[in-house]
Formats: structure tokens, sequence, C-alpha cells
């Protein structure tokens, strides 16, 4: 693999692909994915909702997930493609204090992060 | 922001994984200018976050207890707005109260830990480039600190969902765009490796 060369598209053009924004359509199991929402949402007060950007990759977001939250890989990359595609997620809730401090350390991870109370 | 050196980076390798368990490193190769670009930007965002830090309330009660306060308002900088964003999802009846206060309470421990990212690089990129070799605990930090710059980047470039690989050449941007790719680069090629 070479990084940024001039002149030198075809890395560039890889780099496009995982651009939490690219337009890739990977393959997803759409009731796996709303099971996860589902799950996420059961009955608590506050939700952490992630927001889509034009910067974050979608490598990164999923490693995020994994990390913070301890999702596994499935899980994560779910999450990430709901960001992706609907243009948010809710991937964590609880207490406020809880969500509070989710959304700090997305923050700190460099995600756009909001916390709400659940409807 | 930032100097344009992106013509001569073409020299750094993708990361790779050395060694198991705890002694796994993640080593990459940094040519001089790509090290002297990641340090300077990285020195860019280190100084805006001190410039909000030192607008933080400076009350003698933070003082008797130790309780950090920072303000409660948004930064009116974009590049910092979006590096320290509000915690209250916008449709919340109470949002512009929920996030005075939240940020208030967090923004002096966010803008600790990302400058502690920074100095985590600043202090495993040699200002010349060779070597850079990082404990896990290092790599999570450059991931955190090079996706805070191009945040920062994204920003000032004007980023947008379908921004090209280049630009026209009288765009004024044009010649900053290949450094924020770069950057892209590298951070899949950490994220990748540290996964994988």
């Amino acid at each position: 693999m070479q990084p940024l060369a001039t002149g030198s598209a075809a890395p560039l053009h890889a780099v496009a692909q995982v651009r939490l924004s690219a337009p890739a359509e990977p393959e997803i199991d759409e009731r796996s994915e709303e099971a996860v929402d589902e799950a996420t949402l059961a009955d608590t007060p506050w939700q952490t909702i992630v927001w889509n950007d034009p910067v974050n990759l979608m490598s990164y977001v999923t490693y995020v997930f994994q990390k913070l939250f301890g999702y596994d890989k499935a899980k994560a990359t779910a999450l990430m493609l709901d960001v992706h595609h609907k243009g948010r997620a809710t991937v964590s809730s609880g207490s406020r204090e809880k969500v509070e401090g989710d959304v700090a350390r997305l923050h700190a991870a460099g995600l756009w992060a909001t916390m709400q109370r659940a409807s | 922001m930032g100097d344009d050196a992106a013509g001569e980076l073409d020299g750094v390798k993708a990361w790779k994984r050395h060694g198991r368990g705890d002694r796994v490193r993640y080593v990459a190769v940094f040519e001089r200018p790509e090290a002297q670009v990641l340090r300077g930007l990285m020195g860019q965002v280190d100084q805006m976050l001190t410039g909000r830090g030192a607008a933080a309330p400076d009350d003698e009660l933070a003082a008797l207890t130790g309780i950090r306060t920072g303000p409660s308002t948004p930064p009116e900088d974009p590049v910092l707005a979006r590096l320290l964003p509000d915690f209250a999802s916008s449709g919340e009846e109470d949002a512009g109260e929920l996030s005075a206060a939240l940020r208030s309470v967090r923004e002096p421990e966010l803008i600790e830990a990302k400058q502690a990212a920074i100095a985590t690089v600043l202090a495993t990129c040699p200002a010349g480039g060779g070597r850079v070799e990082l404990a896990p605990s290092q790599a999570e930090a450059w991931l955190a600190a090079v996706n805070d710059v191009r945040l920062a980047l994204g920003v000032a470039l004007d980023v947008t969902d379908d921004m090209p690989e280049q630009l026209p050449a009288d765009d004024p941007r044009a010649d900053h765009l290949p450094v924020y790719h770069w950057l892209t680069w590298l951070q899949d090629s950490l994220v990748t490796t540290l996964t994988g």
C-alpha cells in the first residue's frame, strides 16, 4: 500500500472508500440491525446519539464503538452503518450520569454525539 | 491552516504490528516533511485548546475545591466548536441549559484528554522524521489526536460528504486538501492495523 503521492490516485481512491460518508453499500442483515437498536433502547430514560459527519471514518467509528462500549464487531458495525445510512444511531442508553459519561468519551474520541431523553 | 508540504508526503509506509501480547508495538516510518506537517498541525490544535482552556472562569471556589469549571457557552471559533461540541440534542426542550451545565463541568477534562493525546504524538513522533513505535495505549492516543486534527482541517477546508480527491487549482483549499487526505490514510492505516 502506498500513501499519498503526487500523481498517484489509487491510494486516495481507496481512502475515499473508508470515509463515513462513502457511498459504499455494504451488505447488512436488516433484522440484526434493528435488533441492535431495540435492545439498546430498552426502557431507559436517556440515550446517547451519534450523528453522521463528513470526516469520521467508518473504520474508526466502528473501532470507537467496540472500544468504548465493549460491543462485538458485528454490533459496532451495525451501529456505524446506522449512523452512515440514517444519519444517526442510538449507541447506548441508561441513567443520565451514564449517558453523560458516554457522550464525554465519544467527544474525546472526536465523534459527534449528543444525549436526549428516551421518547 | 498548516504548511503545504503535500507534494513531499510520499514516504510513509503503512503501520505494521510487531510482537504480540503485552509486547505488541505498532510501527511506521515517517519522512521528515511528514513528521513536520503532523507535528505542526498537532501544535496548532494544541494551542487552540490551550487558549480555550485559559478562557475558563478563574473562581475562588474552584481554587479551594480543586473542582475546575469551564465556560458554559460553546466556542465561537468553528474549529473549537467542532472539537468541543454541545452535549444535548438540539431537539430537547432544555437543550440550552443542559448543554451549558454539562459543558462547564466536562469541558476542562475533555480539553485535558485531547491535549494528552496530542502530547503523546509529539513525544513519539521525532521532529526530524524516522521510526515511530507505539504501545497499544499510545496508538489509541494517536488515533484520537490524528482524528482531532482531521476534524480541525475538515472545518477549515469545509470538507463535505462528496469531497473530491483534488480541487480545481484556483480553489484556495487545493494545496491543503492532500494533507487532509494523507491524514485520513494515516489514521485508517492505524485503525486497520490495530484491529486487524
